[in-house]
């Protein structure tokens, strides 16, 4: 599968990630050799194969149902880039 | 609505779990707090921050699924659903893709009154997930900045899709309240539609069938923000109306057109289209890698089973049977939820009398506490009482007619039963003395006598009447009788 | 606070100036020995933190490991420490020993920028597991070591603050992306450091810089607090100069945590009493694709040579083959990129981190609108990012590096619609093979020795525009973290040019222990990690 331009346009969307057009060309040349090389996977047979998501095999991990103190609100904010000291505030989110 | 043509409807149901901390951290999931006052590092998605699976959560889920008859998989993982959203801070929401715990099950529904027939609604799957948070726009839309509170970020949510098996929008509706009355038996939610604790939305399309024998199927609509059931009945409506108009004007049918979403707008009570961007559907699902798979055994399962509180439907059937009630009165009673049930019960067994119990709690009960809008538990006169009242009526005592005054008595006052029927000097009278007491009258009253005989019955209400004055104990009803038969005897 | 514990500070600093040799003296002591000197009262952890700041100050202008530390607030730490041990009161394991942290754990109220711009305001408002058990063992935090961006690299070129070099040949890479927790240890500038390991991020630096570096098996150390890059290979480490030390730093950090559902139940053995007893009838197992073309021949000499020692210790070895190792680099630049661009989308500028600039934003957004209705396109116009759209384009583009771009580009195409199956599927079901390959591998012996890395550290910038031949150096690391397993590196001879070269020990799942006592045993017959550079 080779990757075009318009491919790496549209996942840069996907991803939130303003390229300029000469990053656009770059990258479609980069991931185009790492996709490539990424291919020799299908050298192997791998019909039967149970993929393996996580490196240990453990199951059924859970907490009880008790509180925990929230963080203060000034504490939680502390990092926001716009706060108005209750709520973050981002640019507006037109419709919906 | 019209018959030409079919309505197929699909719902998917979004149940806030009443756990006391939220799915994947220790935060408290109450309602109506301060913004950004019920987070952590958890939930708000900090770096380097780890979600744990809330044990009550699942065991939730699990209780719901068994009880709307959901296989339960014997092996389920999380996995991360992927957009972008402000009250979304991971980027992600943490959600089940192609193994959810739980599939296949079915919530059967019906009408008491008839309007559609009982049928089993398929329950495609159930699934937990964690909310997101709350964004708060300006009304000037793209004016000022929104504002975002991530108090709700990870409350526990389970969502039930159902088959597109409903055919109305009362069938919708009817789903959605038994499916909520389960919920509320089962404990597991308070499903508060004011505070989001039930969300819908609505898969709705038509099948037309053509002369030429060919069923057109309207391409597919989503519905979003109704924020009632009532709201859904009147969205699906509205929209069935829209659809058959569209599909007059365009015949386009299933798959000419993308998938449409449209919002309620509950004032001009019409659907509104809403722009999408085509990429926002890639949710790039993988298996989340900081959360274990959860496996459940069926010896777990049994035991859910077995430990499920009575559900409504059989709770409806149990008061038929066991009280002899109409179905009418047991889905009354049940859909009043648990408490009611149990007053009625109590009742029922005092007073030896399903169905007059029913007429009580349904009629009177029920009546008084809508009127000062009181719980059962608050309802002043306990089922002791009205199974005395409902005895007394059976022993002819008094009629219910007067049973219906002592009852208003008893709301006002502190007084027993006993004490009003002394204080009104409510007594029984006896067949003789009511027999004497209609002679004297007919005699008394050849005028009316004249008038019955000349066939207007009616004149004997005077008699009645008259018969109330000398004594308010007197049962009407018995008093008619008598007169007429002495009348006719004359 | 630093005013408070001044007369503490000034009186030991004032000793230094008197008898300043005794500080080249403590930097060239391993931990266990510092502690050792702690604990009987020849030293205290002020004079020990003061000789490792001066070091500090005195080489880190031309290595460029820390990103910063804190002199006043490490004596302060410090003090207290002496204090308390002074008042016979309860001291911590590290009783006082500096420790360097990478800077990509989370200590509350402290910078974590994990080499970023977009963190480069970030400070978590809560501790790492990790930091809180260091903290509970009283070790003293001495700063903040230098990384790829978001542990993306092998290089520390990738660092958006500085390039780290290697205390051997400062035009080279120390390797990465804990370059700076290598290069620290080997330029005597902190005893103890941290690192994390998602492919090689621990044992490769160790192998370049010449110190010893343990990747721990998947689930003994908690991630908690630990900014993720790949969630299901990530492992905090420890790096240190000996065998020794690092069962000592092990020892502290190990052990079950539940606030990470993937550490495993099961408290972690006491390393430091294990570590000095040599294994009986070790069988160690050589891998034959290994030492295929492309290996260096210096570092297969060297590596040959480590095996002739093992076998003076009585140990067999014997040759095994794990054929799927070959497509380690493929399937992890798939698994690795696919979680990354997950785990790197909350950077979106909206509850922390770095945001763009809001007016230049809706400036241009109006911009354009204005053109495209002008040009008779108000279609178009309406199809345009909203302004939060651009406000996550544009905050993430300005953020982020161009490796860690590259992967989140990489890890969204792989996993977007039509591509799962042939790339993250599919590299999940290798990773099982490879998986395999090591159950099969240890059903014949105890441990896999061979190379880290097929060269000696390379020049800075030499593969700085080759991402591909960048990811190949990974070859002989990343296997391990796909298997979940555990791995050390330590030094076991240096290149004609002066360069350390490493040996990489692999074990089954949770044998830490048998990984450090065969370090230890190497090291008790070599001295190639007594080396320290000339700086």
């Amino acid at each position: 599968m080779s990757l075009t331009r318009e491919d790496v346009e549209k996942v840069s969307l996907l991803a939130r990630l303003k390229l300029t057009d000469d990053e656009l060309g770059l990258m479609t040349i980069q991931l185009g050799q790492i996709v490539g090389y990424v291919a020799q996977l299908n050298e192997l047979d791998t019909e039967e194969i149970e993929p393996m998501a996580h490196a240990v095999e453990v199951t059924n991990v859970f907490r009880p149902d008790e509180l925990r103190e929230s963080l203060p609100r000034e504490a939680a904010l502390a990092n926001a880039p716009k706060a108005d000291g209750e709520c973050y505030l981002v640019p507006a989110v037109l419709g919906e | 609505m019209a018959n030409d043509y079919t309505v197929i409807i699909g719902l998917e149901v979004h149940v806030q779990l009443l756990t006391r901390t939220k799915l994947f951290c220790g935060c408290s999931t109450k309602f109506g707090e301060p913004p950004n006052t019920q987070t952590c590092p958890v939930c708000i998605g900090l770096p380097g921050a780890l979600p744990v699976m809330n044990r009550e959560a699942f065991e939730l889920a699990l209780e719901t699924a068994v009880a709307i008859n959901c296989e339960i998989a014997p092996f389920t993982k999380w996995d991360r659903k992927q957009y972008y959203y402000p009250d979304l801070p991971k980027g992600y929401q943490i959600s089940q893709y192609d193994l959810p715990f739980s599939f296949n099950g079915y919530l059967a529904i019906s009408d008491p009154k008839d309007r559609f027939e009982a049928k089993k609604v398929g329950i495609i799957r159930a699934h937990l997930e964690e909310d997101a948070g709350k964004s708060m726009h300006d009304e000037r839309a793209g004016k000022a900045d929104s504002r975002i509170d991530l108090n709700r970020t990870g409350t526990p949510l389970l969502e039930i899709v159902s088959q597109p098996d409903l055919r109305s929008p009362l069938e919708a509706k009817t789903y959605l309240q038994e499916l909520k009355l389960l919920l509320v038996y089962l404990g597991v939610s308070d499903c508060n539609m004011q505070e989001g604790s039930v969300r819908v939305d609505a898969n709705i399309n038509l099948h037309i069938p053509q002369s030429n024998g060919h069923t057109a199927k309207t391409p597919i609509v989503e519905i979003k923000n109704m924020n009632s059931f009532r709201a859904v009945e009147r969205a699906l409506t509205y929209e069935a109306e829209r659809q058959y108009q569209v599909w007059q004007e365009t015949k386009q049918e299933i798959g000419d057109v993308p998938k449409q979403t449209r919002g309620w707008d509950d004032v001009a009570n019409v659907t509104r289209g809403q722009r999408h961007k085509e990429e926002s559907s890639d949710y790039r699902y993988f298996p989340d890698p900081d959360l274990a798979p959860v496996t459940v055994t069926p010896e777990r399962i049994q035991s859910v089973r077995e430990s499920l509180a009575e559900l409504p439907a059989d709770l409806r059937h149990r008061l038929e049977v066991t009280y002899g009630i109409k179905m009418y009165d047991s889905d009354v009673l049940v859909n009043q939820g648990r408490p009611v049930v149990d007053y009625y019960v109590e009742l029922a067994e005092l007073a030896g009398d399903g169905q007059a119990a029913a007429n009580w709690v349904t009629q009177d009960v029920l009546r008084v506490m809508n009127e000062r809008n009181l719980t059962i538990e608050q309802f002043p006169i306990r089922p002791p009482v009205v199974a005395d009242l409902i005895t007394r009526v059976k022993g002819g005592d008094f009629d219910t007619s007067k049973a219906r005054g002592i009852f208003t008595e008893l709301l006002e006052s502190e007084k027993t039963v006993a004490q009003i029927v002394a204080e009104k000097g409510i007594r029984k009278v006896d067949e003789s003395e009511l027999i004497s007491l209609c002679r004297e009258l007919v005699t008394a009253n050849p005028k009316i006598v004249a008038d019955v005989k000349s066939g207007k019955v009616a004149a004997a209400a005077s008699l009645i009447g008259q018969a109330k004055k000398r004594n308010p104990n007197v049962n009407p009803a018995r008093v008619r009788e008598i007169c007429l038969e002495l009348i006719e005897g004359m | 606070m630093a005013a408070e514990f001044a007369n503490l500070i000034v009186s030991p600093c004032s000793r230094f100036v008197v008898q300043g040799t005794d500080t080249m003296a403590l930097v060239d002591l391993s931990a266990t020995e510092l502690l050792r000197e702690l604990n009987g009262g020849q030293a205290t952890s002020v004079e020990v933190t003061q000789a490792f700041l001066d070091q500090i100050k005195a080489r880190d202008d031309k290595v460029q490991a820390f990103l910063r530390y804190d002199e006043q607030a490490a004596l302060a730490q410090a003090a207290d420490v002496d204090r308390r041990r002074k008042a016979d009161q309860a001291v911590g394991r590290l009783g006082g020993l500096p420790v360097a942290v990478k800077d990509l754990l989370c200590m509350q109220g402290e910078l974590a920028t994990c080499g970023s711009r977009i963190l480069e305001r970030f400070r978590p408002p809560y501790d790492s597991t990790v930091v809180a058990r260091l903290r509970a063992a009283d070790a003293v935090f001495l700063g903040r070591t230098n990384m790829d961006e978001f542990a993306m690299g092998g290089s520390n070129e990738n660092s958006a603050f500085h390039v780290t070099r290697n205390p051997w040949d400062l035009t080279r890479i120390p390797g990465g992306s804990s370059g700076g927790a290598a290069a620290c240890v080997a330029a005597s500038m902190a005893p103890l450091s941290i690192g994390s390991d998602t492919g090689g991020s621990i044992r490769q630096p160790a192998a370049l810089c010449g110190v010893t570096g343990l990747k721990p098996t998947y689930g003994r150390v908690s991630r908690y607090g630990l900014v993720a890059f790949a969630s299901s290979l990530d492992q905090v480490g420890p790096l240190a100069r000996t065998a020794e030390d690092t069962a000592l730093m092990l020892e502290v950090i190990a052990g079950h945590d539940p606030r990470d559902s993937t550490s495993i139940d099961t408290d972690a053995p006491p390393y430091t009493q294990t570590v000095a007893e040599p294994l009986a009838g070790l069988r160690l197992g050589l891998v034959r694709e290994h030492f295929g073309p492309g290996l260096d021949a210096e570092v297969e000499a060297a590596v040959r040579e480590v095996i002739r020692v093992y076998e003076s210790l009585g140990a067999r070895v014997r040759e095994i083959s794990m054929p799927h190792g070959k497509y380690g680099v493929a399937t992890y630049y798939v698994i690795a990129p696919c979680e990354a661009s997950s785990n790197l989308a909350r950077y979106d500028g909206v509850h922390y981190g770095y945001r763009t600039d809001e007016a230049a934003l809706h400036e241009e957004l109006a911009q354009e609108h204005k053109q495209l209705v002008a040009a008779g396109r108000a279609a178009e116009a309406e199809d345009l990012d909203n302004a939060l759209v651009r406000m996550y384009r544009r905050s993430r583009a300005e953020g982020f590096g161009a490796e860690v771009k590259r992967r989140i580009m990489l890890g969204t195409y792989a996993l977007s619609a039509g591509y799962y199956d042939a790339y993250y599927l599919k590299a999940l079901k290798v990773r099982r093979l490879i998986r395999q390959d090591y159950d099969d591998a240890f059903e014949q012996v105890d441990l896999i020795a061979g190379p880290v890395m097929a060269t000696p550290a390379y020049k800075i910038g030499e593969k700085a525009n080759d991402p591909l031949a960048m990811y190949l150096v990974d070859l002989y690391t990343v296997s391990a973290n796909l298997a979940g397993v555990g791995g050390i590196a330590f030094p076991c001879g240096f290149s004609k040019g002066g360069l350390p070269i490493g040996l990489q020990l692999q074990a089954p799942p949770f044998q830490e222990e048998r990984l450090l006592r065969a370090a230890y045993m190497f090291q008790q017959a070599t001295d190639w990690h007594t080396r320290r550079p000339p700086l």
